[in-house]
């Protein structure tokens, strides 16, 4: 049950912080769709806009750590390149050249990797749009309907972006783990 | 159930509007620069700002230096308006986000890459 430290890194990046951003988009979702004028109180359009001010936050937060440790911290033990002449087993240490070194698993660089590495980036900047329109505007969110619509619609694309790039880090992981 | 009047002052809503455009524009900033990068092998070194991630940093450190003066601009031009019909200003931020999602796209990328 060993773990190596790069191991450790990408479970974090992948898993925990992935796993986390589930129930906090499900959350902030479900309450933002509920915070309708015509079938909220006062009260509880406050409760709600409290519940959904932690919920985006974390979001937001999450989003930004996940793609800031798989940029900075992952990301270069996976380019890394190997020395000269390396090459079969000695390549499973340098994941992108182990995918490149067949044209079987290429495309997991070059399709996989390349587009997950830039749509991630999307979802911290939707989400915290979200967050920060959440915040400042509380409760009378129940009473717009045009601005609750676009919320809705950037939340949901931020998450859309975020669970493709981790889908696709999973497999792209199981065909060249980071170790 | 709620309403307008349970509402002291309601705050305007050009500074939600601020803020989704901008979401948009930092997207499509991202998106711009991942084909800028593939079609010119200059700008994806000039790019290169931490080097063990190449080209990644510089594009996502931009697009979001972009996107927080874009919103900085718009909120500054557009916090004490309410504004009435918010279609276009919602069209456009989805085809920003559009334009991104396609920019980001390999198949599409690739058309620009440099030899």
């Amino acid at each position: 049950m060993e773990m190596s430290s790069r191991e450790i890194w990408t479970a974090l990046h992948g898993m925990v912080l992935g796993a986390a951003f589930l129930p906090a988009f499900t959350g902030g979702f479900i309450t933002l769709w509920d915070l309708r004028s015509g079938s909220i109180t006062i009260e509880g359009a406050r409760r709600s806009a409290r519940r959904l001010i932690v919920w985006t936050w974390t979001m937001a937060v999450l989003a930004w750590l996940t793609v800031i440790v798989g940029t900075y911290v992952v990301y270069p033990w996976y380019r890394a390149k190997p020395p000269a002449g390396t090459t079969g087993a000695a390549l499973a240490n340098y994941p992108r050249n182990l995918l490149l070194s067949s044209p079987r698993t290429a495309d997991w660089h070059e399709f996989g990797m390349e587009w997950k590495e830039h749509v991630a980036w999307l979802a911290p900047i939707l989400a915290t749009a979200v967050a920060f329109v959440v915040t400042r505007y509380r409760g009378q969110l129940a009473m717009d309907l045009h601005v609750r619509r676009a919320l809705l619609v950037l939340y949901g694309l931020a998450f859309f972006t975020a669970a493709w790039a981790g889908l696709l880090g999973a497999l792209i992981n199981k065909a060249a783990p980071t170790r | 159930m709620a309403t307008a009047e349970h509402i002291a002052e309601p705050l305007p809503n050009g500074p939600a509007w601020a803020c989704i455009l901008a979401a948009g524009i930092g997207c499509a900033a991202l998106g711009l620069l991942v084909d800028l990068a593939e079609a010119f092998k200059g700008v994806s070194n000039a790019l290169s700002f931490y080097h063990p991630t190449g080209d990644l940093s510089g594009k996502t450190i931009v697009a979001i230096l972009i996107w927080i003066i874009a919103w900085a601009i718009l909120h500054a031009r557009w916090k004490h308006r309410s504004i009435q019909s918010p279609g276009k200003i919602m069209a456009a931020s989805l085809i920003l986000i559009l334009i991104a999602l396609i920019a980001v796209f390999p198949p599409f990328f690739e058309f620009f890459a440099a030899d």
